[in-house]
């Protein structure tokens, strides 16, 4: 049996697509065949995602989303099935930092990091579920990161939703399985995205001293595994949290 | 326009992966049909879609067999 990477027919949902990590997800797989719709929380960024597939030849739209709003989710799934059909691949990938130290750390800005990295991916994940169970296949991977595993001062909201949405994606994984759906996370670690750009010159030098392979990785490296896990090839893969940090943490 | 129980019957058999005969009135989904949590669950959801309804999650626990599944579409469709 040969197993193919390629996501032809398939449609897939990519939030948070505008830009870093998501954008590059949204772009794989789209090379890979499938109808790509990328997800942003403004109609620029929407403008944006949509442009950049005109560009390189990718099937799909760029669509205006905001994951924390229930409302919103109904609207676009609406919209998308019936211009694509339901995705039976979702990549939970939008996410926001509000770094504090703990002691600092108010209320909304916990409770806001919660609502956009962990509540979201209950509630888009839900929605998008009963059309994968029905077809039988489906694909859901969740982008967590490294800071989850390891901890981080300062991310402690962060750091929950990340681990939070691998704990998730291990139930799901148990309650869907006979349904032909994967359910898995890649925890990535230091990319070279607007996200970690903003960290201080000393922090960077100070975590590449830290990361075997000696570099930031690329958003494409992370995306080609979300590409993997999201085709045939990576199909007996389930309930796993993939590590992608170029060694700085090995679980 | 096929009847109400006709139309639950065939939902049954197609969700649940069995023979239309075998989806008596007196059968239990899980019992008889063989039904896990999961598909119970599903079930309820084709039922609200054929049906053009919402089941509440306290009536759907209530709905075991496919009698009471036509039962409580009839009252509630009626």
């Amino acid at each position: 049996m040969t197993l193919t990477t390629s996501l032809q027919d398939k449609v897939a949902l990519v939030t948070g697509a505008s830009r870093g990590i998501g954008a590059a997800i949204a772009d794989t797989l789209g090379a890979q065949g499938a109808t790509v719709i990328g997800t942003a929380t403004s109609e620029s960024g929407a403008e944006k995602i949509a442009a950049r597939f005109d560009e390189k030849g990718i099937a799909g739209a760029g669509k205006v989303l905001d994951v924390t709003s229930a409302d919103s989710l109904e609207a676009l799934l609406e919209s998308v099935k019936s211009e694509f059909g339901a995705p039976t691949i979702l990549v939970n990938n939008a996410g926001i930092t509000k770094d504090n130290l703990l002691m600092r750390m108010k209320e909304e800005e916990w409770a806001s990091v919660i609502e956009t990295n962990l509540s979201a991916v209950y509630r888009v994940s839900k929605a998008c579920l009963r059309d994968m169970a029905k077809a039988r296949w489906g694909r859901i991977v969740n982008i967590s990161s490294v800071v989850g595993s390891m901890g981080n001062a300062g991310q402690s909201n962060y750091a929950a939703t990340k681990a939070g949405v691998a704990g998730f994606a291990r139930s799901l994984a148990a309650e869907v399985g006979s349904r032909g759906i994967t359910v898995n996370t890649v925890a990535p670690g230091f990319i070279d995205t607007d996200m970690t750009k903003v960290l201080p010159e000393e922090q960077r030098e100070a975590l590449m001293g830290k990361i075997p392979l000696g570099r930031l990785g690329a958003p494409e490296e992370i995306a080609s595994v979300v590409a993997f896990l999201a085709s045939d090839a990576g199909g007996y893969v389930t309930g796993e949290t993939i590590h992608v940090n170029g060694g700085m943490y090995m679980a | 326009m096929s009847s109400i129980e006709e139309r639950v019957k065939k939902i049954v058999a197609e969700q649940l992966g069995v023979k239309e005969e075998e989806v008596k009135p007196e059968a239990s989904f899980v019992e008889d049909l063989g039904a896990d949590s999961l598909d119970t669950v599903e079930l309820v959801m084709a039922l609200e879609e054929e049906f053009e309804t919402e089941i509440p999650d306290e009536e759907a626990e209530k709905i075991t067999t496919v009698q009471l599944a036509i039962d409580y579409i009839k009252e509630n469709l009626g």
